[in-house]
């Protein structure tokens, strides 16, 4: 690995550990009506060839964290605490030079709509080449070389043709696959995928999943997936972070979210999942209410007002004291761990099935 | 792009051809005769009059003079009284049997200077006046810019040009006052009389310009293609003349193109204010002597001329915005 600028203070053994950390991150924006918290305490790692999925409902702060990591957000009503450190540089308060020299070279970003998120006016492969460019001091020869073989290796047929397409001239899959191309055409060490296969069909979504996942195995680079879909996380994910209203309400491996989830929350996004095999008379059972404002989240712990366990928690303690959520596995809840265990047991998992 | 302009060229055509019958059938229902327009003395002879009539050629129907009219303009034709008329001929003066082409071409020049030089002028300012404020969005230079181009909007022509000429032609000595251009025998002279002009024709659209392209480029960097290229590294000023800049323009263009007809529009008032002698006069000229034929070839020309900037702005767009090619 390239060193880079040494940040001011050493980071501590423990940081340092990992390729990402991400300690006490809070992101509010000032708006008219009063500061949003849209991020609120979060705290997350992540390592190299590893890939982390962050679920949550719209608004959870999910997609906030991350264009937080990369410095994406409008500087001047957004202010942002805590700290970022990849691969031991400190990315809070870091200048936009320092920033613009890491994006796209060591941290790239595969967003939602591939239809918006590309530029109209340019070709793909130009805009494929064009961060090749700027960060590899490649010239315009080599850098659409490049993009071709971006282009094949994401699974675009005749690369050598279709670098000169335009985004509308691309299918959605296809278009993700070139903003997947773009995101991984320097080599990056991580890769944000924000909602990568929301916007396309079940059967391009696992194609692009298995992309994700081979070039992965290819070149080692940790991912975060941002998603609201259970499902997607389930076949590509090693941990899981559960956000809820801009805070971590639980976190695990793949395998505890899924198999073991403790956190309300967490059992109302599996409960939410339509299942082929289940009963056909039988109604969903979604999370009632809706997201808090977060101009003003409920106090205690923020899913208090739509939890259905709160009785079960001594007091208003649910109310009035925010659950902390430990360090590894664990989550932000004020039921014991028996309770959640037999709730869990007992309620929802016959639910799941 | 050539069965697009290929498509655009024939549309062009059936337009223009559509406005020249228009016109020339619509002077047919207006009450003014021409023959007694011009017989002077003489009109109490009826004989003299129908002479005049055979002479103009007002005897044969309407359409057969629309035919050799049009087709005059292309090939020249032999008038009625015998006498030829090149191409592209159209016609002669009713007011003083004087061949039209002539005064037409001694004229578009300075018009078509003015729509030109006019429209770079404010395309520049406006343009360049709204991409700063978007630059500098919410600071002092984009409220500052904002108050200027709103002065520039409430001002008129005829307002400012006497103003600017006192000014910068009188007092500062910096400008020569307007004067029609003669571009083949003296460029030097023909551009130093137009600056003022253009400049002061100009005032008018900046602030409409300097608006739209500040809202345009305030839109195109929310744009999720702009995050999109800000997230690969791109720097900020890259983004914001390659890729906001390049989908604002699309818009700008637009914007120019349904305003063409408002720049020959303040072209002939300029024209009036400065005391220049083109199209603009030309056409209120001959609107206060009833002399048809020139109404209507100053007619054909300046559509004729809107239609093919037009086209222009049309390729244009074209050229900025892929997607449009295909479709």
């Amino acid at each position: 690995m390239t060193t880079l600028t040494k940040p001011e203070a050493e980071p501590t053994p423990q940081e340092s550990e990992h390729f990402l950390s991400v300690r006490d991150l809070y992101v509010q924006f000032a708006t008219e009506d009063g500061i949003v918290k849209a991020v609120d305490g979060l705290s997350f790692d992540l390592d190299r060839g590893q890939t982390l999925g962050i679920v949550g409902e719209s608004g959870s702060g999910k997609s906030v964290t991350n264009l937080a990591v990369l410095g994406l957000h409008n500087p001047r009503n957004t202010t942002i605490t805590g700290d970022i450190i990849l691969d031991g540089q400190e990315l809070t308060g870091a200048s936009d030079r320092t920033l613009e020299k890491l994006r796209g070279k060591k941290m790239a970003m595969v967003f939602q709509d591939s239809l918006t998120a590309l530029s109209p006016y340019y070709t793909v492969g130009r805009q494929i080449a064009e961060p090749y460019m700027k960060h590899m001091g490649a010239s315009k020869k080599e850098a659409r070389a490049r993009a071709i073989e971006m282009l094949a290796r994401v699974g675009i047929p005749q690369p050598q043709t279709r670098v000169d397409d335009f985004p509308h001239q691309f299918s959605g899959g296809m278009r993700q696959r070139a903003m997947i191309a773009m995101a991984l055409v320097c080599d990056p060490d991580l890769v944000i995928a924000d909602e990568p296969t929301t916007a396309l069909d079940v059967t391009v979504q696992a194609q692009i999943l298995d992309l994700l996942k081979d070039l992965q195995q290819e070149t080692g680079t940790a991912i975060i997936l941002i998603t609201h879909d259970l499902g997607v996380i389930a076949n590509t994910a090693d941990d899981v972070v559960v956000m809820y209203a801009g805070r971590a309400v639980e976190r695990g491996t793949v395998r505890d979210i899924l198999k073991t989830p403790e956190h309300p929350y967490a059992w109302g996004l599996l409960g939410s999942i339509p299942r082929l095999s289940a009963d056909v008379d039988v109604p969903l059972a979604p999370i009632p209410g809706s997201p808090p404002s977060l101009l003003n989240p409920p106090s205690g712990c923020p899913f208090h007002t739509r939890c259905a366990f709160t009785d079960l928690v001594g007091g208003d303690r649910c109310s009035t004291e925010r659950p902390q959520l430990p360090a590894g596995r664990g989550s932000a809840c004020h039921l014991a761990q028996d309770q959640k265990r037999d709730i869990f047991i007992e309620q929802i998992q016959p639910r799941l099935r | 792009m050539l069965r697009f302009l290929t498509r655009r060229v024939l549309g062009a055509i059936v337009i223009l051809v559509a406005i020249s019958a228009v016109t020339y059938f619509l002077f047919f229902v207006l009450p003014a005769n021409p023959a007694e327009l011009a017989c002077g003395k003489n009109c109490a002879n009826p004989d003299v009059v129908h002479a005049i009539k055979i002479r103009m050629g007002l005897d044969q129907p309407i359409y057969a003079q629309y035919w050799h009219y049009m087709t005059g303009i292309f090939t020249g034709r032999t008038m009625p009284d015998g006498q030829h008329c090149p191409a592209p001929c159209f016609g002669y003066s009713f007011a003083d049997s004087q061949m039209i082409w002539p005064e037409l071409k001694d004229r578009y020049p300075t018009t078509l200077s003015l729509a030109l030089g006019g429209s770079a002028a404010f395309l520049i300012i406006g343009v360049g006046l709204g991409m700063l404020s978007a630059w500098q969005q919410g600071k002092t230079f984009d409220r500052v810019a904002s108050s200027i181009s709103l002065l520039g909007n409430s001002v008129q022509i005829y307002f400012i040009g006497p103003l600017a000429i006192a000014l910068f032609v009188n007092n500062l000595g910096w400008l020569k006052n307007g004067s029609d251009p003669t571009w083949t025998s003296n460029p030097g002279a023909s551009l130093n009389g137009l600056i003022l002009p253009c400049l002061v024709m100009s005032v008018i659209f900046w602030s409409n310009y300097s608006r739209q392209t500040r809202s345009l480029m305030v839109e195109q960097l929310s744009e999720d293609h702009i995050r999109t290229a800000r997230a690969k590294g791109m720097g900020s000023k890259y983004v914001f003349y390659r890729y906001a800049l390049r989908g604002a323009a699309a818009s700008i263009i637009t914007i120019f193109g349904i305003d063409l007809g408002s720049v020959f529009g303040g072209a002939i008032i300029t024209e009036a204010t400065f005391n220049l002698h083109g199209l603009g006069t030309l056409a209120v000229e001959s609107v206060n002597k009833e002399d048809l034929p020139m109404e209507m070839a100053v007619m054909l020309f300046s559509a004729s001329a809107i239609v093919i900037f037009n086209i222009v702005v049309d390729a244009a767009y074209a050229l900025i915005d892929p997607r449009i090619r295909l479709a």
